[in-house]
């Protein structure tokens, strides 16, 4: 006789995120939630295409730019400084405004991008890296943390079809 | 009263509810976690946390800006 779901799949309820981008802003919504979910004893996959593959690489340079963001304003001397695109533009901005985001993290106790993720690995959160997207754009197994699996649409759906909760991010 | 002591002072969200967890899956059952947090996030956080994975959220309190929780692990 066929397994019930409860059989195959267990009680741990189940989640799954795809992350679509790369930038340190961006890097966080996928991991705070995947690491949490983990906590709360749910069982998470976080499937990685596109930029999000950045966020797999072994050494991460993670940017945030305000070039097309104009809800990026950032705390500054009791104010909030957004930027206009005609300044974000300029050679040396995202860089800036990396180095000023990063020191706000640090500043106010947020985690990094890398606790995060080596705290998702720790607690068997599922990554699955695009295969389709690491021929596209001739990215590397090697340069990547090596707690990654690798796989396509499908892998993904199986695992979104048993879930609770799938994200697109 | 409280078995163990997670001081997440100064740490903002996930980290609290992360280092909980942690602590927590080393101790046993019955056992009592106090975590201190200054994140007022956390008031709501901890609440859900427990409601979620069934460990008891026995007790917190709030004094000048330190949220104290005491947490007995149950599963």
């Amino acid at each position: 006789m066929a397994k019930s779901v409860e059989e195959t799949i267990g009680n741990a309820k189940k989640m799954t995120i795809i992350c679509t981008k790369g930038s340190l802003d961006w890097a966080y919504p996928p991991f705070i939630l995947a690491t949490t979910a983990a906590a709360m004893d749910v069982d998470v996959t976080m499937f990685f295409t596109f930029y999000g593959l950045e966020l797999l690489k072994e050494k991460l340079k993670l940017q945030v730019t305000p070039l097309g963001n104009p809800a990026m304003a950032m705390p500054m001397a009791g104010m909030h400084m957004s930027m206009p695109n005609i300044v974000g533009m300029v050679p040396g901005v995202s860089a800036g405004a990396t180095v000023m985001m990063k020191n706000l993290i640090k500043k106010k106790g947020v985690a990094s991008i890398e606790d995060l993720r080596e705290a998702a690995v720790l607690s068997d959160v599922r990554m699955i890296a695009c295969q389709m997207t690491l021929d596209l754009f001739e990215l590397d197994k090697k340069d990547m943390i090596d707690e990654i699996e690798i796989g396509g649409a499908a892998t993904w759906m199986e695992s979104a079809l048993e879930s609770d909760i799938n994200l697109y991010m | 009263m409280a078995d163990e002591t997670l001081d997440a002072k100064g740490l903002n969200c996930p980290l609290p509810i992360l280092k909980a967890k942690k602590a927590l899956k080393g101790m046993d059952d019955g056992k009592v976690l106090e975590v201190i947090s200054t994140d007022p996030g956390s008031i709501a956080d901890f609440q859900a946390f427990c409601r979620t994975t069934g460990n008891e959220l026995m007790e917190h309190a709030t004094n000048d800006g330190v949220y104290t929780f005491l947490i007995k692990r149950v599963v």
